[in-house]
């Protein structure tokens, strides 16, 4: 008779078991729901509905319009910074890191009532042309330090002998710049672009407080649907719809980078 | 030296950027105005006398910490199994399960919010405290793996084998040997669990008790509370004792964060 015993391995089993029924049973559950109409049929309507109706087509075509915006300034912000950060020396590095991530910890509701209050004082709140703006202005300051600290990361662990010897090859600053330290800082860039696309895309917590209504993004038609619509088929359809957005987001940063790095999302927090 | 000038001026402004709606709440916490901009009369501490008398308030600070310590201690412990059970594992199943952990990392956490959520309606549980709990643990226990997982691939294999060839059982070898090892990870993914469930307001208030899917609910956190007062409540609506609530947040936090990193620059220079 073989004796069973535990073994490390055994522990896999329990932790199997929780992923089934909290990860993957959940996310079938939405593909059901998303191919199935409320009596249990199965239909594509959904998925028309959803493309038929301009108000969806424009929400998301302002999500993303806002997440291009919000990465793209994040990024043209954070470089400098994180630039200018990996250049000082280590110890004045270390304090300014600090200080320029010290917000990730901060309630980002709170921040980004915080960031109403101010625009409020200063009269942006108050004008409805200024929606989009107000809403691209928190966006950027809540997800700021998600672009600062990767690209620091990869900037402070680049060989500076490389630009050296650009230089030594008679390459300007600005080719130097250019051409190795850019390319060589990509998968810092890369992991700050899918940390602030997709949220970008989906907290719809920023757009609805700054937004004075007449911002509506992808994820406040998921919300919709399920907190006052009450068509849980119709917001299955609209999730299902944004993981193929997801997908290709992971599928573009999957070719620049390795997974260890793109999965590091708040990592250096701690 | 212009160079430098334009460097520094530029870190300053997003510093001033990053800091300015902080700095404002925490200077409007010490003044009575119902709105931010007009400052009434002088100074006060009246908004940390509303904030003390305000029962409502301080119970979502309440709900908000515990959620937390609950959803950090379980995952924590959820997470180091998984995380050593996969990696003693065959290579086959350590891949399957390491993709399906890194699922809630990469979906967007409305997508990961609703599919709980269907799952707990189908469960017939509904929205209780349990649903809320699962899913702060599913939010955050690929992050404990994470940080477990580098821990173990440090380890030295041997010591584990040593200690059985001495005889001890696999379980005391787990507890004795291997835990202490890796209990750094343990610890920098406890606390980032943490981090997380504090700053959650998607996944909350898609699996906060409520007894529909119906928004007056008798549930709250800090995120969902402040998101009502902000965003639902209109225009210029802001509850004045808030900010001495945020203020305190802030000051609790910057605190805990440098004393944290100054600690660790410390034990780094020994």
């Amino acid at each position: 008779m073989k004796k069973v015993s535990f073994s490390r391995k055994h522990l896999g089993i329990p932790y199997a078991l929780f992923l089934i029924a909290f990860v993957v049973f959940p996310l079938l559950l939405i593909v059901f729901y998303a191919f199935t109409d409320a009596n249990g049929h199965i239909t594509f309507m959904n998925f028309i509905n959803f493309f038929k109706s301009n108000a969806n087509l424009t929400a998301l075509f302002i999500s993303l319009g806002l997440a291009l915006c919000t990465t793209i300034i994040c990024i043209l912000l954070a470089y400098p910074v994180a630039y200018f950060l990996a250049k000082s020396s280590a110890s004045k590095s270390s304090v300014l890191l600090l200080l320029f991530i010290l917000p990730m910890w901060i309630n980002f509701v709170l921040r980004t009532a915080a960031m109403k209050e101010l625009l409020f004082a200063i009269g942006f709140i108050q004008n409805n042309k200024l929606s989009f703006l107000n809403t691209i202005i928190g966006m950027v300051y809540d997800y700021l330090p998600f672009a600062i600290l990767p690209i620091y990361t990869v900037l402070s662990k680049m060989d500076k002998n490389l630009v050296e010897a650009s230089k030594d090859l008679g390459a300007s600053p600005i080719k130097a710049f250019f051409d190795v330290t850019v390319p060589l800082s990509k998968p810092g860039i890369i992991s700050a672009i899918t940390m602030i696309f997709l949220p970008t895309m989906t907290s719809y917590v920023i757009s609805d407080t700054l937004g004075n209504g007449n911002i509506t993004i992808i994820g406040k038609l998921i919300e919709n649907q399920f907190s006052s619509v009450f068509n849980w088929n119709m917001g299955s359809a609209i999730a299902l719809i944004l993981l193929v957005f997801i997908f290709a987001t992971m599928t573009f940063s999957g070719k620049f980078t390795d997974k260890e790095e793109i999965n590091a999302r708040g990592s250096g927090l701690w | 030296m212009v160079k430098r000038i334009l460097k520094y001026a530029f870190i300053t402004l997003v510093l001033l950027f990053l800091y300015a709606p902080i700095v404002l709440l925490v200077i409007y916490s010490f003044n009575d105005s119902s709105v931010i901009g007009i400052w009434s009369n002088k100074w006060t501490f009246r908004l940390y006398v509303d904030l003390y008398n305000d029962k409502d308030l301080l119970q979502t600070v309440w709900n908000t910490l515990l959620l937390a310590i609950l959803a950090g201690v379980i995952s924590t412990v959820l997470g180091t199994i998984g995380a050593i059970g996969m990696f003693y594992s065959k290579k086959k199943t350590y891949k399957v399960l390491s993709g399906i952990t890194n699922i809630p990392v990469i979906n967007a956490e409305i997508v990961t919010a609703i599919s709980i959520a269907l799952v707990c309606s189908l469960l017939a549980f509904g929205r209780t405290y349990a649903s809320l709990l699962i899913g702060h643990v599913v939010l955050c226990f690929p992050f404990v793996v994470l940080n477990v997982l580098p821990k173990l691939k440090q380890m030295n294999p041997n010591i584990y084998e040593a200690s059985l060839d001495l005889g001890a059982s696999p379980t005391k070898a787990l507890f004795t040997v291997i835990i202490p090892q890796i209990l750094p990870g343990i610890f920098s993914g406890f606390l980032m669990a943490i981090t997380l469930s504090l700053d959650d307001y998607i996944i909350t208030t898609f699996t906060k008790p409520s007894t529909f899917f119906t928004k007056p609910s008798t549930f709250d956190t800090i995120s969902t509370y402040v998101y009502d007062a902000y965003a639902k409540g209109g225009r210029n609506s802001s509850i004045p004792a808030l900010r001495a609530l945020s203020t305190i947040i802030f000051v609790v936090m910057i605190l805990v964060i440098v004393i944290a990193n100054l600690r660790a620059s410390k034990r780094r220079d020994k």
